[in-house]
């Protein structure tokens, strides 16, 4: 990549954050901290690597996005209306009655959205299901797919995760957005997942680790990830919950989920200037 | 006592008192124990209270087994989470094993609100009603839940909690009696029978005012145990006003309205029309919101009794 697409996509990935910020804080209420630790790679996804056409959001052999960690809807939905498969506008109706903007990821609302999720686990075994089928229709997809620290405690990912391997599904590039916190806490006191790399290693998957906040980083990875030829990657991303927001990142677990102020949105939006 | 205070906070304090009488208690999260009002028993039982991680499945086959070393685990998550997502650990784990787990579900039908669809269980009590050696006990406030916990530690055997997480308004008196097996008579009436659990008890309170207005005296049982259901109490209610109808925070398949027919369609079938979600999945709205769009209100209750009513002879 070059300097100018380095720039591009740093600019894309602050302003990505300012739409969460306005989304989130507009309603009042919301998942902010996983939404904004998963920034960098939706845009390097979004803008760069994807094969994906937002006028054709049905496309054959288009490559797929499944955001396993549900709640992080809302980062999506502003990559998705960035990229102009819906009205921007509409960002103003998530969580409101009757929007197609829902908190938790849903295939029937949100044009764009390839899964749907929200109980957790069950996203990474939908994209292993794609790259299956994707593997026997020879459309040369790609599917993407992102785990949080935390749902990797759930059983599901591991034999989601056994069988890709298995399956020799090279076409599945998975991301651990791993800002290791959960709910309840630091995922290291709750039920530590480490050594992460080498679970999936284990696993029989291609594994890389980058700073998940580095554009260029994540790029390179997947570049490297679209060599393997029998394996599934693992790319995990090394993250800050609530990245670029300093009050936000400063409750450290607590921003999972927390009310965020008028005053509070306008004090974030200056700070992603 | 208990005016605004929230159902977790109950759940908490309850929880800390019964654990400091009784060792065999142990309270297991899935990383919902701050949601859920738990997290502060780690301070003061670090060894009996503890976080399993987003693993719930793992969740309910440890606690049999710790039910099978003499424990009483309680096992805690959103409704969703302790039922549908769990069914198989608890149907052979916990059930057919006949350990003595109990699980709490919160947020329940559509109190998940901004958690949308994928967090609404509409159909946890259908899954869990058709498992055998299941109780499945609903609150309607927190009085009723303060005077259900240590009941439900007494009793030894398997009990799903289906807990609002926020407050509720008060319906119960301090001096309240609860029995775990016996449906609580809310307000007697002779014209039609209002059979609600949960938050919908609120609504058929409303309800019967309305129709009092009218000149019709409704009859509200509160069957806040909707497994094993208090038989006698829904034979004679029914003998009595001769009209039904059920009030649920559920589908309206597999739960109140299906266990309260059950009993009436062997004993007593009269007119019964059925309040609750019409098969269908949830959304994300707040609560008064979908109560309307779904058409759980008082007023649909009062239309749907002048129904049953009319219906009778
Ligand atoms: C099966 C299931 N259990 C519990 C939850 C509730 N829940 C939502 S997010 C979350 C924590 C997720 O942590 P992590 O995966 O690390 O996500 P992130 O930190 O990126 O927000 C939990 C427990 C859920 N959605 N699904
Ligand atoms: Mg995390």
């Amino acid at each position: 990549m070059d300097r100018n697409e380095i720039i591009f996509l740093e600019d894309k990935s602050r302003h990505i954050r300012r739409l969460i910020v306005d989304e989130i804080g507009k309603l009042g209420v919301g998942h902010i901290g996983g939404c904004l630790s998963a920034v960098e790679g939706l845009v390097v996804l979004y803008y760069k690597a994807m094969n994906i056409d937002p006028k054709n959001p049905h496309m054959e052999g288009r490559d797929r996005f499944i955001m396993s960690k549900g709640h992080a809807g809302p980062a999506l939905y502003a990559v998705l209306a960035d990229k102009g498969y819906f009205d921007i506008s509409e960002l103003d109706t998530l969580n409101r009655p009757e929007t197609n903007l829902p908190s938790h990821c849903d295939m029937l609302k949100t044009t764009g959205v390839d899964m749907t999720a929200g109980s957790l686990g069950q996203g990474i075994s939908c994209a292993v299901g794609m790259a299956k089928a994707s593997k026997i229709k020879k459309d040369n997809a790609y599917i993407y797919c992102m785990v949080g620290d935390g749902e990797t405690q759930e059983g599901q990912v591991w034999e989601a995760a056994m069988f890709a391997s298995h399956s020799k599904l090279n076409n599945l590039i998975a991301f651990t957005d791993n800002n290791k916190m959960q709910i309840d806490g630091n995922t290291k006191e709750i039920v530590s997942v480490e050594p992460l790399a080498d679970k999936w290693a284990a696993f029989g998957w291609n594994v890389l680790s980058v700073d998940g906040h580095n554009v260029e980083e994540i790029y390179n990875a997947i570049i490297e990830a679209k060599k393997s030829t029998d394996k599934p990657s693992m790319i995990i991303l090394d993250t800050i919950k609530g990245k670029g927001v300093s009050f936000i990142e400063a409750m450290g677990a607590a921003n999972h989920s927390t009310p965020i102020s008028e005053e509070q949105r306008i004090k974030a939006l200056e700070e992603l200037k | 006592m208990y005016e605004n205070v929230e159902m977790r906070q109950v759940l908490g304090n309850v929880l800390e008192e019964l654990m400091d009488k009784d060792e065999r208690i142990v309270v297991i999260d899935a990383d919902l124990a701050k949601a859920n009002g738990t997290l502060n028993l780690r301070k003061k039982f670090p060894e009996r209270a503890f976080d399993i991680g987003i693993a719930e499945q793992n969740m309910a086959s440890v606690a049999a087994g710790m039910a099978a070393y003499g424990f009483i685990p309680f096992i805690c998550s959103f409704t969703p989470f302790t039922t549908r997502r769990i069914c198989d650990q608890i149907a052979i784990s916990i059930a057919y094993a006949k350990r003595n787990v109990k699980i709490i579900g919160t947020d329940p039908g559509i109190t998940a609100e901004l958690n949308g669809g994928t967090h609404m269980s509409m159909e946890d009590i259908g899954v869990i009603r058709s498992i055998p050696n299941m109780v499945i006990f609903e609150p309607v406030d927190a009085v009723q839940l303060a005077k259900a916990m240590p009941k439900i530690v007494e009793y030894d055997g398997v009990v799903y909690i289906r807990t609002l997480r926020k407050s509720s308004p008060i319906i119960f008196s301090d001096d309240y009696e609860f029995d775990l097996f016996k449906a609580d008579t809310i307000r007697e009436g002779k014209d039609v029978t209002l059979f609600a659990a949960g938050i919908m008890v609120k609504e058929a309170l409303e309800a019967a005012d309305i129709l009092k207005a009218e000149g019709i005296e409704a009859e509200i049982i509160n069957i806040h145990t909707i497994k094993p259901i208090d038989r006698e109490a829904v034979i004679t209610s029914a003998k009595k006003t001769g009209a039904v109808v059920t009030c649920e925070n559920h589908n309206v398949m597999g739960g109140l309205k299906s266990a309260v027919a059950e009993v009436l369609i062997e004993e007593c079938p009269v007119p019964l029309k059925a309040i609750g979600v019409q098969d269908h999945f949830g959304e994300v709205a707040k609560l008064d919101y979908l109560k309307k769009k779904y058409h759980m209100t008082a007023n649909d209750i009062v239309e749907a009794a002048n129904q049953v009513i009319a219906k009778k002879r």
